[in-house]
């Protein structure tokens, strides 16, 4: 039987269909009618009508995030195009499979400075892993298969095909058929790590005094969560996680020692400070985490796991590379540990030290007890009482601040992929689209999009989806009436000169601003009612609830790094510094 | 001397910028850069020299050979190698340029291609150093100078060649 003659914007939904897609984000425009016209004749992939395309991958990202599948969004040419680059640069800096389809003009119009035509392989080519300029209608299919073939092997990150307008002309027709394999030249995906490297792993912890597993984004992305708590529970050394890393660990457990980097915890730092060896797995010792690279580790040997061979050694040299799928290490060092036994003992000095820290200067867990003559509300309180709320199940996504930090050190992330964060890029804007990603991935789940006033009116527009889709989400606001964390280092390093961090008193009324979308507004000013009002957004069910919280403006987030000095130089409170 | 790196990439369009933008991208500087066709028409082969340290060196082949496009990638100082360069010279006094060639630039060939309104076009092929130091001697003779780059070949069984490909089955 031969197959049925399509034509190329067909052949795209149809390709996505056998990908096993049912979902995108997009926005229509110009170049890619013909293929929202093929959106429109099938059922199979669902479209969600976004805001902004910004918001469209962000969406894709959080889709991408919280499933482990990979996430796609549909763009128009030029500004649509140019939209989505926020959205591509902050899925590739934190290794997201993500597939950005862009329309483009007409191939012989390509150059000619075209109605919204734009390079789009041109402007996204440093933010991508893989870009394709779709040059026959017929090759559509083996395209999409590549696509999320480089998306989702190995490192993943974003892929764009840009698709010029008459590839996916209506009127001209071939034959479908998509590829069950693809040859790659050269496109290595690594496996299990070499043995005696492994072997050599376990040595260094035998030999090991103040060890500390240091685990990442790669171990969430690599699905090696489970094996790295096994590995880690039979190891029995303290464990930190990154911004990206949290969840792969219990936030939980006793052997958690919270975050570590800029404004990870003291116990945390102190530990990466004072180890003799630091064990990585599939994190890359970026600039957040190591302070000054030149004073990191000086007494520690290092072990690095990492699926991408350029992360290792590119900023510090470590002593045993192995290069391989985190799972499969993680798997590979359990039987090793498993077969030869391990005496955890060794490490009761090393765990004396790190109760010491943990008590002298960890984070205050209970600082919902603490009350105030003016009930003033502490950002970190708010986390507190999401948490208690939600008993630390809930989704959570965050824009990039103050409030990421506080999410960060105060909900104790039980599991993998359950907190959403911009880590690399850094991308105020990210929580609410993110956070419909997540929505429409696990409806029946709690989503919680902890944000604040600044960053939330940075894709604020899509309250207007989530009115149309029925997204539930819970937006937890952290007011503080200002660009708090511009506003911090303002204070430590500016001599308090406020540079354009307020908003004069031009700040919307969120309540009123939820309710004229259609959802729920709460407005919280005092402790006493932080509590009540938390339980009651999460009661509704079925509702999209705006949490304004008023938080004290002059709260400053701590443990922090001091800039250009060791992991161990810290600053702890407004008045107390380590160094 | 430079470090030289050969690399084969996928002879489509985009890959080449894609090679080119690393560089830019993560702050490596290129010294000279040379690109063609191989004996398989779908591959090509190029070759750079740059000045960056050791350690650079070793991030750049890694991060060159991330790219979907680039299927090898070789650093020539690894093993032994061989390495020339070309350079076209146009010049008006062709018998003093000689002379100063032959007297002190032995290692380096010379051909005379052109001669027109006094004006004589001159090959020259060697390693890049002494073609490099030949052109500062001569800086005030030259009405023009092109160069290909350094080009370079690891000697005996050691070739930059294709992996096998990797198929994906679904």
């Amino acid at each position: 039987m031969s197959n049925e003659e399509i034509n190329g914007g067909d052949a795209l939904i149809r390709a996505l269909a056998d990908e096993n897609i049912d979902l995108i984000f997009g926005y229509p425009g110009g170049a890619a009618l013909h293929i929202y016209d093929a959106i429109y004749k099938q059922n199979k992939v669902q479209h969600i009508l976004v805001r902004h395309e910004q918001a469209a991958v962000h969406a894709a990202d959080g889709y991408a995030r919280a499933t482990g599948k990979p996430g796609v969004a549909l763009v128009t040419s030029g500004p649509g195009a140019t939209n989505a680059i926020t959205g591509i640069a902050t899925a590739y800096m934190d290794s997201i499979p993500v597939v950005v389809i862009s329309g483009q003009v007409a191939s012989h119009l390509i150059g000619s400075d075209a109605f919204q035509e734009t390079d789009m392989l041109g402007i996204s080519r440093p933010i991508v892993k893989h870009s394709f300029l779709v040059q026959s209608a017929e090759e559509i299919p083996v395209v999409i298969k590549k696509a999320f073939h480089i998306a989702t092997s190995g490192r993943p990150g974003p892929v764009v095909i840009d698709v010029p307008k008459n590839m996916t002309d209506p009127n001209y027709k071939f034959e479908y058929k998509y590829p069950k394999d693809l040859v790659m030249r050269s496109f290595p995906i690594l496996g299990k790590g070499q043995d005696e490297k492994i072997a050599a792993a376990i040595e260094l912890f035998r030999s090991a005094k103040k060890p500390v597993i240091y685990s990442g984004g790669g171990t969430i992305q690599a699905d090696a969560s489970k094996e790295l708590t096994e590995f880690s529970k039979l190891i029995g050394c303290p464990v930190t996680n990154t911004l990206m890393g949290l969840g792969a660990f219990p936030g939980n457990d006793e052997q958690f020692i919270g975050m570590l980097g800029m404004h990870g915890t003291y116990e945390a730092n102190m530990v990466m400070s004072e180890a003799d060896l630091i064990f990585n797995v599939g994190a890359r010792f970026d600039d957040r985490i190591t302070n000054n690279p030149s004073k990191f580790g000086l007494e520690a040997k290092k072990i690095h796991i990492d699926s991408d061979p350029s992360s290792i050694d590119k900023i510090i040299g470590v002593d045993l590379a192995i290069e391989g799928d985190a799972k499969i290490v993680m798997q590979q060092l359990i039987e090793q540990v498993k077969s030869t036994g391990f005496d955890q003992s060794i490490y009761k000095d090393w765990w004396s030290k790190v109760e010491a820290w943990r008590k002298a200067h960890g984070l205050n867990h209970d600082m919902l007890q603490l009350k105030n003559e003016k009930d003033i509300i502490l950002p970190q309180q708010v986390i507190q009482s999401l948490y208690q709320t939600t008993n630390g199940d809930a989704y959570v996504t965050s824009d990039v601040g103050q409030h990421q930090m506080f999410a960060a050190q105060y909900y104790k992330f039980k599991d993998p992929r359950k907190w959403i964060n911009s880590g690399g890029l850094g991308t105020m804007g990210f929580g609410l689209p993110s956070a419909m990603g997540v929505k429409f991935a696990f409806p029946e789940a709690d989503v919680a999009c902890v944000t604040g006033e600044g960053s939330i009116q940075m894709c604020i527009q899509e309250l207007s989806t989530c009115g149309q889709y029925g997204l539930p989400i819970k937006i937890v606001n952290l007011n503080n009436r200002a660009l708090g964390m511009v506003k911090q280092w303002q204070d430590m390093q500016y001599g308090g000169r406020y540079s354009s961090i307020s908003y004069e008193d031009s700040l919307p009324d969120f309540v009123k601003l939820a309710e004229s979308f259609g959802h729920v507004g709460i407005k919280v000013e005092k402790l006493s009612e932080l509590n009540d009002a938390m339980k009651e957004s999460f009661a509704m069910k079925d509702k999209l609830v705006f949490l304004d919280v008023l938080v004290d403006p002059d709260e400053h987030v701590y443990p922090m790094l001091e800039a250009g000095g060791s992991m161990s130089e810290m600053r702890l409170s407004k008045d107390k510094k380590t160094f | 001397m430079a470090s030289q790196i050969s690399l084969l990439m996928e002879n489509q369009p985009g890959a080449l910028s894609r090679v080119i933008g690393l560089f830019s991208q993560r702050g490596y500087n290129i010294d000279s850069l040379s690109v063609a066709p191989t004996q398989d028409s779908t591959l090509s082969r190029l070759t750079m020299t740059t000045s960056e340290s050791r350690e650079v060196i070793q991030q750049i082949l890694k991060q060159l050979y991330k790219l979907i496009d680039v299927v090898m990638v070789q650093d020539l100082k690894a093993s032994e190698f061989i390495s020339l360069e070309m350079a076209l010279i146009k010049v008006s006094n062709k018998s003093e340029v000689i002379s100063k060639i032959e007297k002190n630039y032995s290692s380096l060939e010379f051909s005379e291609l052109d001669n027109k309104k006094e004006k004589t076009i001159l090959r020259l092929i060697g390693d890049t150093d002494t073609l490099e130091t030949l052109l500062v001697e001569l800086n005030d003779d030259l009405i023009e100078v092109t160069r290909t780059g350094a080009l370079g070949m690891t000697l005996g069984d050691v070739s930059l060649e294709t992996e096998e490909e990797t198929k994906v089955i679904y």
